[in-house]
């Protein structure tokens, strides 16, 4: 990535990003459960300026009501704030991420899908097995696959193999906000997939993770409790919002290669000032 | 006489389980007609029968039949 003085005194203007024909600025993925109103999300979603919201869909009767949320979502839709992703969360299998995909598609008017398949209670882990069963299935149904992965590179390369058009590498569990909790598999992932639009999803809590996914040249970050959970969740999304556009702008300038031995910055000479 | 056609007039109720509940809906009944008489908007819910989706379009032909699992599905928020 060769960036030129201009990009990087103003990255908005010319570092996009794209998932398929959708043009995108805003590298600021951000979900809409947990926040304390839905005021609050509307405003979270305002400031953080993201141009990719997540929404799930669930049973009737265990949905309760939503308290007028989804209203707010479809409102931000309307005036053209942002897109929706909806999600497979809670399935456990292939064959019940698809039923529900095709659910989401109807119930959102979407071909986008983050799909979900958990393989593990405690982790919330992804199944690699039945999620690259789903998302050969669904591509083939004409789904456009956000896959929530692990960071494992091989898994990565068999859901290229069916037809994802990008990756959703956890940094560290769903909503555990650790951070990146292995950058060597994730720094792996980006040099070993160069070409390939990768974006951090879960395990982000603090802005500085954010950063950092940014600085080592992940093209986006999805998050959602580090925002809904903060104690002031409108500023935090604008926190999380500076925080993703500063790492990824230090990324197209270029960080230094960090190193074991000190380096004088001020060029005094390698003799003594004062005898 | 009078015996057959009292049975002609009775609806023949069948049980389905509807979100995990327990239900009973007219012999005969669509999904559709099922959704109207819960008072659900055809577009507020994605439905499956039996864990396979049901299309909104194939919701009118769609009869009920004795045991099925009828779900449906609202948009929740979500990360």
């Amino acid at each position: 990535m060769n960036a030129t003085p201009s990009d990087v005194k103003n990255p908005d203007a010319t570092d996009l990003w794209q998932v398929g024909d959708v043009v995108l600025k805003s590298r600021f993925l951000l979900g809409t459960a947990g926040y304390p109103s839905p005021q609050v999300l509307a405003e979270s979603i305002a400031v953080s300026q993201t141009q990719i919201v997540t929404v799930g869909l669930k049973r009737t009767l265990a949905a309760q009501g939503d308290n007028g949320f989804i209203a707010i979502i479809q409102n931000a839709l309307k005036q053209g704030q942002a897109r929706l992703l909806p999600n497979t969360a809670g399935c456990r299998s292939a064959r019940e991420a698809i039923q529900l995909a095709h659910m989401a598609r109807e119930l959102y008017d979407t071909p986008w899908l983050k799909l979900e398949v958990v393989g593990d209670e405690h982790t919330l882990q992804p199944d690699p097995f039945e999620l690259v069963n789903a998302a050969e299935q669904l591509v083939r149904d004409g789904f456009t696959v956000f896959p929530y992965c692990t960071d494992d590179l091989v898994t990565c390369r068999r859901l290229l193999d069916v037809g994802c058009p990008l990756l959703m590498p956890w940094g560290a569990p769903i909503g555990s906000g650790q951070g990146l909790l292995n950058p060597f598999a994730l720094r792996t992932l980006r040099e070993r997939l160069p070409d390939t639009t990768l974006i951090i999803d879960a395990g982000i809590g603090a802005p500085s993770h954010a950063a950092q996914a940014m600085e080592m040249g992940f093209d986006a970050v999805l998050l959602n409790s580090a925002v809904s959970q903060a104690k002031t969740p409108v500023a935090m999304a604008h926190a999380f919002g500076a925080a993703i556009a500063a790492g990824r702008m230090a990324y197209l300038a270029g960080v230094m290669p960090a190193q074991d031995f000190a380096v004088a910055s001020t060029p005094v000479g390698g003799a003594p000032l004062l005898l | 006489m009078s015996e057959p056609a009292l049975e002609n007039q009775t609806t023949v109720e069948i049980p389905i389980s509807l979100d995990g509940q327990p239900h009973a809906v007219a012999m005969g009944t669509t999904l559709s007609a099922l959704l109207a008489s819960l008072d659900k908007l055809p577009q507020a819910v994605a439905t499956s029968v039996n864990g396979v989706f049901v299309p909104r379009m194939q919701r009118g032909s769609f009869v009920l039949q004795k045991g099925d699992a009828v779900l449906l599905f609202q948009p929740i928020v979500g990360g």
